[in-house]
C-alpha cells in the first residue's frame, strides 16, 4: 500500500517510539513487567498491576481475537473515505491486552464477533507502518 | 460524610436558549444570553454572580473560557472555572460548584454551556473535533467516528444478553414522543421502530436515529446555598445527591463493554441523597445512542442487567410509565450542542420539580434521577435532584 494521504498519523514520542519501531519491522510489540510478568497495551512508564517501572519489550505473537466491531459506513474524514465501508474493531491479543485496529483482508461483511486474526503491517509512511488485523 | 451536601444547594434559576439551528447567534452570545435568561428566572443581575462555570466552545474555542465569558459580561467573580467537559462533567462540576458553596468560596454560582456545532462549523470539522476523543496514536489512526466507538459497545451488548436493534430503537421513539409534546425541541415529527430501522446506517448495528442531534443551543442554571433558596421567585430544587465514576478513557481500554462506571456513580449517588432507584419519578440519562441509555438503566439499578432493551421496549420508559426519562426529548430529539447536551436535562428537570413541564409534566413529580456519561462510556455523574418534599 502507498503513502496513505492526510489519514491521522499517529504522533510518535519517547515513549511509544519501540512500539512503532517494532512495527516498521513486522513485530508488534507490548510491555512486560520485570517484578510481575504482566503484559501491557499501550506503553507506559509503570505496570498498571505492580506499579514497578522495570519494564521490557517482548514481540506479541500477533494472534488475537475480535472482541467487538463495527462496519463504518460514513467515514470519520475525507481521507477515510476510500475506504468505506471500513471495519473498526477491538482485538484482544492472545497475551491478554485489547487493543484498536482495522479488520482487512476479507468482506466486512463476514467479520464476526470472536473471529480468530492475526496481525499485517501496512506501511503508511517511511516512518510509519499501522498494525492492521485479517483474519487468520 | 456522605451526606455533607444533601439538601445544603439548590437550583433557584435555569432557563435554555433557543436550540437547534441558531446562525444568527455566536457561541459566546449564546453562553451570555443563556446566562441572562437564568439569572432572570432568579430574580438576579449578573453583579449577583460571584461564581462562574463553563466548558469551551468547540466552534468558537477559547484557552481560558469561563474568564473570557466573565469578561465578556464584565462580571469579576471571586470562583472561575472553564471545565474540559464531556457529557458528564456537566453534572460533576455541580458536585464541585456546590461544595463551593457549602465552603464559603462563593454565594451565587452560574453554570452556563453552549455552543454552534450545527452551524458555527462544517460537518467534517464537527465530525473531525468529536472523533478526537480517541486515543492520538492508538485509536484514531484508524478512522473511528464517534458513532462507532459507541456501536463497539452496542454490539458487545447484543453479543452478550441477545439485545435487539428494535430495542434501541424503542428508545428513540419514546424521546421523539416526548419532544413531540416539547415546543422548543429540534426534531418533533413522530417516529415509529420501523423508521429507526429503515433509516440508514452510520456504523452497525446504529443507524442515523439511533444517533443524537448535531445542534447549536446553551442553558444555564443558577445555584445558591439552601438558606438563600427559600428567598427566590421559583421554588427551589435541591441538590439531593452526587455520584462520580471513572473506568476509563479511551474505549480500547476499557476494562468491560457492557457495564460502565454509571453503577459506581449512581450507588454513590442514592448512598449521599438515602434513596433508591426505584423512588424516582423520572429519569434524565444520557442518550448519546440508543444502546447508552440501555447500559444505563441496568448500571443505575432501574432493571438487572442484561434487560435494559426488554425495560425500554415495553414503555416503562415512557410518559405514563413506571420510570419516564428524557421528558424534553433528549439529545436524541431535543438538541445536542456537544459538550453542553446534559445542561438541557437539567433545565428540564428544574421544570419537573417546579411542576411547570407542561404537557410533559410527570405527575407528581417530587424525585429525580440524572445521569450524564462523557468520553466513550468513560466518566460518569449521577445527580439526584428533588423539591422541598424530599428535603
Amino acid at each position: 500500500m502507498s503513502y496513505k494521504l492526510g489519514k491521522h498519523l499517529p504522533p510518535v514520542n519517547g515513549e511509544s517510539a519501540p512500539y512503532w519501531e517494532g512495527c516498521k519491522q513486522g513485530e508488534l510489540r507490548l510491555q512486560q513487567c520485570a517484578s510481575c510478568s504482566h503484559i501491557q497495551f499501550y506503553p507506559r512508564l509503570l505496570c498498571t498491576r505492580c506499579s514497578g517501572r522495570g519494564l521490557s519489550w517482548i514481540a506479541a505473537s500477533g494472534e488475537g481475537r475480535v472482541k467487538s466491531f463495527t462496519i463504518v459506513r460514513r467515514a470519520v474524514s475525507e481521507a477515510y473515505e476510500p475506504d468505506v465501508p471500513y471495519v473498526i474493531a477491538l482485538i484482544e491479543l492472545t497475551e491478554g491486552p485489547t487493543m484498536m485496529s482495522n479488520v482487512v483482508g476479507c468482506d466486512p461483511e463476514t467479520v464476526e464477533m470472536n473471529m480468530p486474526v492475526r496481525v499485517k503491517f501496512e506501511p503508511w509512511t517511511e516512518e510509519i507502518s499501522m498494525p492492521l488485523f485479517e483474519p487468520a | 460524610m456522605t451526606d455533607s451536601l444533601r439538601g445544603r444547594v439548590a437550583i433557584v434559576g435555569a432557563a435554555d436558549t433557543e436550540v437547534g439551528k441558531v446562525p444568527h447567534m455566536t457561541p459566546m452570545q449564546l453562553c451570555a444570553d443563556a446566562i441572562l435568561r437564568a439569572l432572570a428566572d432568579a430574580g438576579l443581575t449578573k453583579d449577583d454572580v460571584d461564581g462562574l462555570v463553563t466548558c469551551n466552545s468547540m466552534a468558537e474555542p477559547y484557552m481560558y473560557h469561563a474568564e473570557a465569558t466573565a469578561e465578556y459580561l464584565q462580571i469579576f467573580p471571586r470562583f472561575c472555572i472553564g471545565v474540559g467537559a464531556g457529557g458528564g462533567t456537566t453534572f460533576s462540576i455541580l458536585h464541585h460548584a456546590a461544595s463551593a458553596i457549602v465552603s464559603g468560596m462563593c454565594n451565587t454560582v452560574v453554570v452556563a454551556m453552549a455552543d454552534s456545532l450545527r452551524t458555527g462549523m462544517t460537518r467534517e470539522r464537527a465530525m473531525v473535533t468529536q472523533s478526537s476523543s480517541g486515543h492520538t496514536q492508538f485509536e484514531s489512526p484508524y478512522g473511528p467516528t464517534v458513532p462507532a466507538l459507541y456501536a463497539l459497545i452496542a454490539r458487545a451488548h447484543m453479543d452478550t444478553y441477545g439485545t435487539r436493534p428494535e430495542q434501541f430503537a424503542s428508545v428513540a421513539v419514546t424521546c421523539r414522543k416526548h419532544a413531540a409534546l416539547n415546543e422548543t425541541a429540534q426534531m418533533r415529527e413522530p417516529i415509529t421502530v420501523e423508521d429507526v430501522l429503515n433509516s440508514r446506517l452510520i456504523a452497525d448495528p446504529l443507524r442515523l436515529l439511533d444517533c443524537s442531534l448535531v445542534s447549536d443551543g446553551g442553558a444555564a442554571i443558577v445555584l445558591t446555598s439552601a438558606e438563600r433558596a427559600r428567598d427566590f421567585p421559583h421554588p427551589p430544587v435541591y441538590m439531593l445527591g452526587f455520584g462520580e465514576g471513572y473506568g476509563h478513557e479511551h474505549i480500547s481500554q476499557a476494562h468491560s463493554l457492557t457495564e460502565s462506571a454509571a453503577g459506581i456513580a449512581g450507588a454513590r449517588a442514592c448512598e449521599m441523597a438515602g434513596v433508591t432507584p426505584r423512588e424516582m419519578d423520572f429519569a434524565q440519562l444520557y442518550d448519546c445512542f440508543t444502546p447508552v441509555v440501555l447500559l444505563e438503566l441496568e448500571d443505575l439499578g432501574f432493571c438487572a442487567k442484561g434487560e435494559g432493551g426488554g425495560f425500554a421496549a415495553s414503555g416503562a420508559i415512557e410518559l405514563g410509565g413506571a420510570l419516564p426519562i428524557n421528558t424534553h426529548g433528549g439529545l436524541l430529539s431535543h438538541c445536542h450542542p456537544g459538550n453542553p447536551g446534559s445542561m438541557f436535562a437539567l433545565t428540564e428537570s428544574v421544570s419537573q420539580l417546579r411542576g411547570k413541564a407542561g404537557a410533559r409534566q410527570v405527575s407528581g413529580a417530587e424525585l429525580g434521577l440524572l445521569h450524564a456519561q462523557g468520553g466513550i462510556l468513560s466518566s460518569h455523574t449521577t445527580l439526584i435532584l428533588g423539591s422541598e418534599a424530599t428535603l
